[in-house]
């Protein structure tokens, strides 16, 4: 039996479990954390699909492609939308309670940038319903769960280049252990905590799987792309959903006045915040028109959220925002199949790069992508292993990584790494964020440059073996600063404005020299950057 | 402010000083982490009480770090029911064990319409982030390990009232051994659920279910069987 290992449990892992398992493999799901936990249950907004009505699946792919701004794939955007309606079936098939409308069809919301209300919808907990749902499949499908493990590295064949699994850290245990398997999908999330306080996303967006991917001699695109999500709640980065806007939300400033449209695509209102902001000092999400009963029913989570956070009932108060660092569109570059660059390793979700979102992700698509993606994923992994089973050959991986886990304990400790992590989340806010230059970004290359050389002089001070969260978070801030690298070498060579990548030394978008994605890779360990159509 | 937390490797309270104002006690305990001492390990992620990493026992009481505004003197110690690995952290096996045991999840879904009325039963039951809160303050445990319990029975609740779903027998036939019938209704679980879902109702809900199948009610004492004039015994 083909046998397929994925790494990462949230939405993408179980979506692409469910269909391997399906379609014949035996399929092993290790994760660092439980499935329930992954940041898929964060996504409040919904799952875009034409389900009925004016809306065709022609004005999805023009919306997406549109927002895409020319690093969307026609073709890709093509398959995803066409194949939307049927994923959100399938989800309301395998449970997932959506919110209905008064004809009792699945209801939808109009999210921004697109041309009608087509995002389907439970309440604001889209993506925890779909998360739980999946995860209630996976068990009824009796999917292996191997909880607690962290990714170090993927095993990879030198000479085929071909990848016959990965190397984990066993948190609990402190060993390191190896799963080989014929496939891998790695499902492993976005790079989006790079940005530490000035992010939406969970502690463990470190982008793992990413950088384990770019040692291993994968192929990254479009790196520097990194969406900023208008509305986080100022002081904490918490997400307030595009569904409070959806549903009619004002922005406003600090006199209370409008001053931009809410439902345009998302870098269009984050930085028009972020100007607005610059200008006015304070920037408001008013919902206090849509009154207590439709706030408490359709916005609930929105109203808890803002009262611990930040001390303010939105039924009678302003919410005071910020955009914060939300979605990475970069990912694992990966060919239609979902197979990256490296033989049998297959990528999908916000780690992969599917090239649907392009330079600008739309709401509602990301879930979407995860669901359509995921299962084909899981289909060609299936596939591939059971055609090209994977040798079994001896790897040196296994002893390095185990003596790495070793000797990172001697590591000096001069140096606070917990300190350097929030002076980079301060930096990539404020000079790889919103808004860019190419002075800004190369101080920010000299900085993330300083902290790979004193790697060695930081390391955990917990010098337990067993559940050792300080040495996971260690080897998490060095995958960050691996990654850190690559968005910023990625920036400053994309001299042009285009989405969610804005310069503000090159502010118009140029087709002739960047209308390309933006590729990078390592060769013995340096880092290679090109632009390929 | 001082915030009391159980270590695992001695056994003890170790007292910290964290000043930090209109903060979480999660964000208490990162700033402890990150600041004072690396060696405190405790569970944690979407910090906006989705992901249902970060329950803890405060003063005795369930939580969520994330969503709790601690007090000076606080004693924060692991949910109970469960395996301490370190510190606050504990094997969180119980989830997909006891979510197994009650098969506890959709046989298939119907696609057609259904009202948001229809809908709006489950609603509440949905909302679950499986923080496991329920299972550390129910005592049935206690008695008896093998209990289906709290979260996974508002679980298979959440799925025998789902209107799309179809017949449920298997699962009202699962939850009558270590299920619906061993919960003594003391209705613990309730007031510490973060998510408003109250288990003890839904248990009872599934015992109304039952009887309506036709299922005994083994928590009725006939006394011993037979006929016994006496009058009823409770």
């Amino acid at each position: 039996m083909a046998k397929v290992l994925i790494i990462g449990s949230g939405g993408a892992g179980l979506v692409s479990a469910l269909s391997a398992h399906e379609a014949g493999s035996e399929v092993i799901v290790a994760s660092k954390t439980l499935p329930t936990r992954s940041q898929t249950s964060m996504a409040q907004g919904g799952i875009n699909a034409v389900l009925e009505g004016d809306d065709t699946v022609q004005n999805h792919i023009e919306d997406t492609l549109r927002s895409s701004a020319g690093l969307g794939e026609e073709k890709r955007i093509t398959f995803m939308c066409e194949n939307a309606p049927e994923a959100v079936r399938w989800c309301n098939r395998m449970g997932l309670p959506f919110s209905r409308d008064e004809a009792g069809e699945i209801a939808r919301r109009r999210l921004g940038g697109a041309s009608a209300p087509r995002a389907c919808y439970a309440q604001d907990y889209t993506g925890l319903k779909l998360l739980h749902s999946l995860y209630d499949q996976c068990l009824k499908a009796g999917i292996a769960f191997h909880n607690e493990r962290f990714l170090l590295n993927l095993i990879v064949d030198s000479e085929s280049s071909r990848v016959l699994g990965a190397t984990f850290l066993n948190i609990e245990t402190g060993e390191v252990e190896e799963i080989r398997a014929d496939a891998v999908i790695m499902a492993s999330g976005g790079y989006g905590a790079i940005y530490g306080k000035h992010s939406t996303n969970a502690v463990q967006a470190t982008g793992d799987g990413l950088a384990a991917a770019v040692r291993a001699g994968a192929k990254l695109a479009d790196m520097e792309f990194v969406q900023f999500h208008p509305t986080a709640l100022k002081n904490s980065s918490i997400l307030i959903g595009e569904s409070a806007r959806g549903a009619g939300g004002y922005l406003v400033d600090a006199e209370g006045d409008r001053f931009t449209d809410e439902l345009a695509p998302r870098d269009v209102v984050a930085r028009a915040i972020h100007d607005e902001m610059a200008k006015s000092g304070a920037v408001y999400l008013d919902i206090r028109h849509l009154g207590e009963h439709f706030i408490d029913r359709e916005l609930p989570q929105e109203r808890k959220l803002a009262q611990i956070y930040e001390g303010i009932d939105p039924v009678q108060e302003l919410i005071p925002i910020k955009p914060a660092a939300h979605y990475t569109m970069g990912g694992i570059e990966v060919d239609e199949k979902c197979m990256s660059s490296l033989s049998g390793l297959f990528a999908v979700g916000e780690c992969a790069n599917h090239k649907t979102h392009g330079a600008n992700r739309l709401g509602g698509n990301s879930l979407l992508e995860l669901v359509v993606y995921g299962r084909h994923a899981g289909l060609k992994a299936t596939e591939f292993a059971a055609n090209h089973p994977a040798p079994v050959a001896e790897n040196p991986q296994f002893a390095k990584d185990a003596n790495f886990v070793r000797g990172v304990m001697y590591f000096t400790n001069q140096i606070d790494f917990y300190q350097k992590q929030e002076m980079l989340a301060n930096i990539f806010y404020n000079n790889v964020g919103l808004v860019r230059d190419d002075m800004g970004l190369k101080a920010v290359l000299g900085a993330i440059r300083q902290m790979q050389k004193e790697l060695p002089f930081m390391g955990p001070r917990d010098k337990s073996k067993g559940c050792n969260t300080n040495l996971v978070e260690f080897i998490e801030f060095g995958n960050k600063i691996e990654l850190a690298e690559i968005i910023v070498v990625s920036a400053i060579s994309r001299v042009e404005s285009r989405g969610a990548h804005y310069r503000i030394d090159a502010p118009s978008r140029n087709d002739t020299m960047f209308g390309a994605h933006t590729i990078t890779w390592k060769e013995d360990g340096v880092l290679c950057a090109d632009f390929m159509k | 402010m001082e915030i009391k937390v159980l270590r695992s490797a001695n056994n003890d309270i170790q007292t910290y000083n964290v000043e930090l104002e209109n903060a979480t006690l999660l964000a208490m305990l990162n700033f402890i982490k990150t600041k004072i001492d690396p060696t405190l390990t405790y569970s944690h992620g979407c910090r906006s009480g989705v992901c249902g990493s970060c329950a803890v026992s405060v003063n005795g009481r369930e939580a969520l770090m994330c969503e709790y505004k601690p007090s000076d003197g606080d004693v924060v110690e692991p949910i109970r029911n469960a395996r301490v690995v370190r510190d606050l952290v504990v094997d969180s096996g119980h989830v997909e064990r006891y979510n197994r045991a009650g098969s506890a999840w959709s046989e298939g879904a119907r696609e057609e319409n259904v009202s948001a009325e229809e809908m709006e039963r489950i609603e509440v039951q949905s909302d679950c982030i499986l923080c496991a809160s329920c299972y550390s303050a129910c005592p049935v445990y206690a008695v008896n390990p093998d209990f289906i319990g709290p979260f996974a029975l508002t679980r298979v609740w959440r799925y025998v009232n789902d209107p799309r779903e179809g017949n449920c027998d298997a699962k009202m036939a699962v939850v009558q051994t270590n299920g619906i019938w061993d919960c003594t209704l003391c209705g613990a679980c309730v007031p510490v659920c973060p998510q408003s879902i109250a288990p003890m109702q839904d248990i009872k809900m599934l015992r109304m279910k039952s009887a309506m199948l036709g299922y005994p009610d083994p928590t009725m004492n006939f006394g011993g069987g037979g006929f016994d004039l006496g009058g009823w015994n409770f």
